[in-house]
């Protein structure tokens, strides 16, 4: 079975005035579908990987056939990023509580400091790429960038909050100021989402 | 001495339609500007101060170490050269030695635009398509982020931006689009040609 481009869970216009109606068209509708596109061609001949999740196939790439790996470590991961981005966003923004709080208190001594590093791992990765706050290997909080559409389950981590920081997910909106994107993209965050990946990551 | 922003070759909106003087404004005026002014800062007071750009290039170059000093460095490179690959009805055929020396290459003008495309749309995130010179033959590359073709082994001819920056306020996500509009209407053969020596 082909995979598929799900709508977003919201209208366009919703994230405004953070994130623009335009640039949750052409980001959802044109970007996202893309990579789903592309991944499709790709496993056109490889039956036995179609019926796999994209996160099966994005954590175990070093297992994948040679002709298919590139084009599963680009689109599949375009595919898998953008698919979480989608539910990490939601109108009116929110608060974290409860356990994820608490860790992240634990961990980064508050929430602005993790937000500071957050942002500092978004602005410092040069050319294209992601932001994430992660529960590492060991079972602690952690926030890692990763180039182009690398996903951090790929290296044995558990991404429970991503942030794109493509220019293609600001630049009709904040051109080269993607410090101010990052500033930004906080009033929309949807820790519900990130609490339900840091619970299922610590199980 | 400090690195400066080049001028322009031309005005902010000799490229129009193609190429719109707002996004010239961003690219040149804002990525650009900030490249040379995060170098001047990353220099500033190291043995590299008062060096040329291909000098700090060759120094950090293939050093994870001074990625941010390279990266720089190598950008203003980049867009110093991209900004002089493009002219005002500019783009089409090359005439001349260097048409010549496509045919030679790549067989036809055709063969070489579609090679050239490939080479651009397949680079995937950020980074540049590139013809280059390499011991004498014309050869199409790409390269990610800021990385370039480095002499002696490879000399610069042509290069096109595809940092979505380049093209999203005018293009958004058609990157083929946009390539195809620098090789029809953009590419300063002139200059391609004043590369080749």
């Amino acid at each position: 079975m082909a995979f598929e481009l799900a709508p977003l869970p919201y209208a366009f216009a919703a994230l405004e005035p953070y994130i623009d109606a335009k640039t949750m068209e052409i980001h959802h509708d044109k970007h996202h579908a893309t990579y789903i596109t592309n991944l499709n061609t790709a496993l056109a001949n490889s039956a036995d990987l179609q019926g796999k999740s994209v996160e099966d196939l994005v954590k175990n790439l070093s297992s994948l056939p040679d002709a298919v790996r590139t084009a599963v470590r680009n689109n599949g991961g375009g595919h898998l990023n953008h698919s979480i981005f989608w539910q990490q966003l939601t109108p009116g923004g929110s608060q974290p509580s409860g356990a994820l709080l608490d860790a992240l208190n634990s961990t980064f001594g508050s929430l602005d400091t993790l937000k500071d590093q957050f942002n500092k791992a978004g602005l410092g990765r040069f050319g294209s790429g992601w932001a994430w706050l992660v529960v590492d290997g060991s079972g602690k909080l952690a926030v890692v960038s990763t180039a182009n559409q690398d996903n951090p389950i790929t290296d044995g981590a558990s991404p429970i909050l991503g942030v794109d920081v493509w220019e293609h997910a600001y630049y009709l909106n904040y051109q080269n100021r993607r410090a101010d994107y990052l500033k930004a993209i906080w009033n929309v965050i949807n820790w519900n989402d990130v609490s339900a990946r840091f619970a299922a990551a610590v199980k | 001495m400090t690195f400066e922003l080049p001028a322009l070759p031309y005005a902010e909106n000799a490229l129009e339609p193609y190429y719109s003087a707002r996004t010239i404004s961003f690219h040149y005026g804002k990525h650009h500007k900030a490249y040379v002014d995060n170098l001047n800062k990353l220099v500033a007071g190291t043995d590299l101060e008062g060096k040329s750009l291909e000098e700090v290039i060759a120094a950090s170059a293939g050093n994870p170490a001074k990625a941010g000093l390279f990266n720089n460095a190598a950008q203003i490179w980049n867009h110093t050269f991209f900004w002089q690959c493009m002219k005002p009805g500019g783009g089409s055929r090359p005439t001349g030695r260097i048409a010549q020396m496509i045919d030679e290459a790549f067989g036809s003008y055709e063969a070489f635009a579609a090679q050239f495309k490939a080479a651009a749309i397949g680079r995937f995130g950020s980074g540049w398509a590139w013809l280059v010179l390499e011991n004498g033959k014309l050869k199409i590359t790409s390269t990610p982020n800021a990385e370039m073709p480095v002499p002696p082994g490879q000399h610069a001819l042509l290069t096109v931006d595809v940092w979505e920056h380049a093209y999203y306020l005018d293009y958004q996500n058609r990157r083929p689009d946009f390539v195809q509009t620098f090789l029809d209407k953009l590419i300063n053969w002139d200059f391609v040609a004043k590369n080749l020596g």
